[in-house]
């Protein structure tokens, strides 16, 4: 779990599915296998966008309350 | 090229697609792509062409906008009636879409011109409506390696392929053009207007999927549809050795135009 973030995106207040978008945007300005950080709001943010990116071959790294929105870490997949 | 903030919103639909993205997105933006016929076809095309962001749009069309065009020509209304055709689709893309560049042909195609109009474009979309238009842009697309859609309808019926260089032609199928009389026109034997809109947009969907390289293109395969019992098939086709332009033994070298008994061509806007 060495790695560092190579990009850090908030999403706060950002609604579905533009929260998404937005986050596969940054990915693909990363290598595979580079990490990027998202802030997410709680509900329907946290349910959805870290699915979609599962099922895009990406991988949740981490995730941390911060009250009352997530950083969610993932990784860039394949 | 980044995308803008209003273009993140306007194609999200379109980015959230696994195999469009924002890079997928970024390259029909850069795409251009020429619909030759503002009709039936190239109505419903011009539109979802335009809403995809397709960066620059070719329209050509010598006609002007009849009232009995409209009840499939879905880019062109009331108002526009005897207007260019080229015109009233060039303000509907614009208002649609500013991120779109529209380049207008207010002329038909011949052997003479469509050398240069094809030159500049990625992919062509034939949305005409006659016979000798059709073999023309095979031929033009075929002699300068252009791909294209092929598309035709008639009644309730509609056929599509589309050609990529080295995969069969419109003439590997069809070798030359019917006899004159023996395929009726559009208005002589009616179409149902929805059957124009299906088939457009079909040719719409090549055009970006090929931008976008992802998926089985149309090719060496004829889609045919019966839009009254709602009835598709596929015919597999393949590269003919014998192809009067694409064979082993061309026999058609340069570019040559059919006739067009005139009447027709008359009937259409004078009807």
């Amino acid at each position: 779990m060495g790695q560092e973030i190579k990009k850090s995106l908030d999403l706060h207040g950002v609604v579905c599915p533009l929260n998404f978008v937005k986050t596969k945007l940054a990915l693909e300005t990363l290598n595979s296998g580079e990490w990027l950080e998202v802030i997410l709001d709680e509900g329907d943010a946290m349910l959805n966008v870290p699915r979609s990116l599962k099922e895009e071959g990406h991988r949740i790294v981490k995730v941390t309350p911060l009250g009352q929105t997530y950083s969610v870490i993932v990784e860039k997949g394949a | 090229m980044n995308l803008t903030e209003e273009q993140i919103e306007r194609y999200s639909r379109h980015i959230i697609l696994k195999d469009v993205g924002g890079a997928g997105q970024e390259k029909i933006l850069q795409a251009k792509v020429l619909i030759i016929g503002t009709g039936g076809l190239g109505a419903p095309a011009a539109l979802y062409l335009a809403a995809a962001g397709v960066g620059t749009i070719g329209l050509v069309d010598g006609d002007t906008v009849d009232l009995s065009n409209l009840q499939r020509q879905v880019i062109h209304f009331t108002a526009d009636v005897k207007r260019l055709k080229v015109d009233s689709a060039r303000e509907k893309i614009e208002a649609l879409n500013p991120d779109v560049k529209v380049v207008t042909y207010p002329e038909r195609v011949h052997a003479e011109n469509i050398a240069a109009i094809i030159k500049d474009y990625d992919f062509i979309i034939d949305g005409t409506d006659n016979f000798p238009a059709k073999f023309l842009i095979n031929d033009a697309c075929v002699l300068h390696s252009k791909p294209f859609s092929h598309g035709g309808i008639l009644r309730f019926d509609g056929q599509t392929m589309t050609y990529l260089p080295g995969s069969a032609c419109y003439r590997c199928v069809f070798n030359s053009p019917p006899p004159k009389g023996a395929v009726p026109t559009c208005s002589e034997a009616g179409i149902l207007g929805a059957v124009a809109g299906m088939l457009g947009t079909i040719q719409a969907a090549e055009a970006l999927r090929y931008i976008l390289g992802k998926g089985k293109l149309l090719t060496n395969r004829l889609l045919i549809f019966n839009a009254l019992d709602m009835e598709y098939r596929q015919v597999n086709i393949r590269q003919n050795p014998e192809c009067p332009i694409c064979g082993e033994r061309p026999i058609i070298t340069k570019l040559v135009d059919y006739e067009q008994p005139v009447c027709d061509l008359r009937s259409r806007y004078h009807a």
